[in-house]
């Protein structure tokens, strides 16, 4: 794996973000990195202000102080965003292959219709992530585990670089879940960058590169010094 | 039967109220499948009381057309409504009970009070249920109405993929630069526009239906987008121009006979689904 120094401009730069809802935050000056290659797993208790932090980092929410900036050829459209599922999706009639060719949105910009390319290359991530045989089918007849595919394959046409994902697995079953890390770290081995909110401390520790704790105090680190601090809280 | 429509349709204003019937029908059903699908399908509801308030002040001006002040009420309301409706402050529901309500009272008591004819209640009723407005409808009625149901086609036919993309996930569709809340307000700019339009046809009350109805039951029965989006276009029509021909063979009130359709519509598509294991 790449490793950068400190000099090199990292893929998304956090620095001392504060965040909430008016003027109450609910998370003080928070600063981080992420580099090409990082697998960041971004653990915390529910209300912690996890998605808030992760929708900050993306520009759908505006930090109440501090600034994210990308670098390292990483822009605003270029990111695979992989929200949690809304109510809205719920019973939505819409096939797998509609949902998936949306995640070209970003780069249509002045176009209205997409490319013979982008329609091609949707089938060629639908296959990549098994799910070509329902790609006729409507998302609102799939199981937890294969909607969830359908989302990551969207966001995997947003981008070719970083994956950002808000609790991807809640939900599902020990063996779809165990399946969907399998799948995020064969992707993170191709060299996408991962990162992911979650509340599973086991696999995020196996999986993840560097981990970032919001919970009672704020951690960031590689994982190896994530697991001695947590060692040292315990004795 | 038939020889007693094909005798109506040698006038035109009977002629021009097909038309008019077809064009709205096309376009309220591609907004309803947006509405249904966003959980707005109350903005059709209160805006429509908007839209009768409005109209209750403009009768009461006597003015010539209408539409000039009705329209831009409408408008200002649904950009109103969809602004309160993000912020956290007020709920979005009871902002479009508020304006809705106040609204169909308002224009009440304006009709009541400022009554220019001495048929209070007869006013009322059409403008609620357009009981005859439709077969009134001028050649300025028909060209406005044609621009902008060619004009909201035209929208879904090119921002199609935008429109899908943006109903399914708005969160997503932020994140990957598209502005969404442009989108929003060319949304809320149709809905008042369609609504408007729609209520010389059926009268305020009953745009809802012809709104929500297609897009429900094309739900029942196709379960992607392209389908459920081209059939509800489809049925929206065949039940208006069924409905406006029944209540010429039947001398019954169009509106009321068009969304009687609309729900018979829904009721075979919704058994249709059950059967066929969609729904």
């Amino acid at each position: 794996m790449k490793r950068h120094s400190k000099n090199d401009m990292a893929l998304i730069s956090v620095k001392d973000v504060s965040i909430g809802y008016g003027t109450n935050s609910i998370l003080d000056g928070i600063s981080f990195e992420v580099n090409e290659g990082d697998y960041l797993s971004i653990l915390g208790e529910n209300g912690s202000g996890k998605t808030t932090l992760l929708k900050t980092m993306i520009g759908l929410s505006r930090p109440i102080k501090g600034t994210v900036s990308f670098g390292d050829g990483l822009r605003k459209d270029g990111i695979g965003y992989l929200p949690q599922q809304t109510l809205i999706q719920r019973d939505f009639p819409a096939s797998v292959r509609e949902i998936v060719l949306s995640g070209f949105q970003g780069r249509l910009k002045k176009r209205l219709f997409y490319s013979n390319e982008e329609r091609s290359s949707v089938e060629e991530i639908m296959q990549k992530l098994g799910i070509s045989e329902i790609s006729r089918k409507s998302f609102r007849d799939l199981s937890g585990g294969q909607q969830q595919r359908v989302l990551l394959a969207r966001a995997l046409t947003a981008t070719g670089k970083i994956l950002i994902m808000d609790e991807p697995v809640s939900g599902l079953d020990p063996r779809v879940t165990e399946e969907f890390y399998e799948l995020v770290e064969d992707l993170h081995r191709e060299g996408i960058t991962i990162i992911m909110i979650s509340h599973d401390v086991k696999n995020a520790v196996r999986y993840s590169t560097h981990v970032l704790d919001i919970g009672r105090s704020v951690f960031f680190g590689t994982t190896d010094e994530f697991l001695r601090e947590e060692g040292r809280e315990e004795q | 039967m038939i020889a007693k429509i094909l005798e109506y349709l040698q006038y035109p204003f009977v002629r021009y109220a097909f038309m008019v019937g077809i064009m709205i029908s096309v376009a309220a059903a591609l907004l309803g499948v947006i509405l249904v699908l966003k959980r707005l399908s109350f903005i059709g509801d209160g805006l429509s009381h908007v839209a009768f308030g409005a109209m209750a002040v403009a009768a009461v001006t006597g003015l010539m057309n209408r539409t000039y002040i009705v329209l831009p009420v409408t408008v200002i309301c649904a950009i109103l409504i969809l602004k309160t409706g993000q912020s956290t402050r007020i709920k979005g529901d009871a902002a479009i009970a508020m304006i809705s309500v106040g609204a169909l009272a308002f224009g009440y008591l304006f009709m009541n009070v400022f009554s220019v004819t001495s048929n209070v209640s007869g006013d009322v009723c059409s403008t609620l249920f357009g009981a005859t407005s439709m077969l009134t409808l001028t050649k300025a009625d028909v060209i406005i109405c044609t621009v902008f149901s060619v004009l909201v086609v035209l929208f879904f036919l090119f921002f199609y993929n935008r429109i899908f993309a943006v109903t399914f996930d708005e969160d997503f569709s932020k994140a990957s630069g598209t502005d969404t809340e442009a989108f929003n307000l060319v949304i809320a700019v149709i809905i008042a526009v369609i609504i408007v339009l729609a209520m010389n046809l059926i009268g305020s009350l009953l745009i809802s239906a012809l709104v929500i109805f297609p897009a429900m039951s094309a739900m029942r029965v196709f379960s992607n987008f392209k389908s459920v989006t081209l059939f509800s276009a489809v049925i929206s029509v065949l039940c208006t121009l069924i409905g406006m021909a029944a209540s010429i063979v039947l001398g019954t009130p169009v509106g009321a006979t068009i969304v009687c359709f609309d729900v018979l519509a829904f009721l075979i598509c919704w058994i249709t689904g059950k059967l066929t294991g969609r729904s």
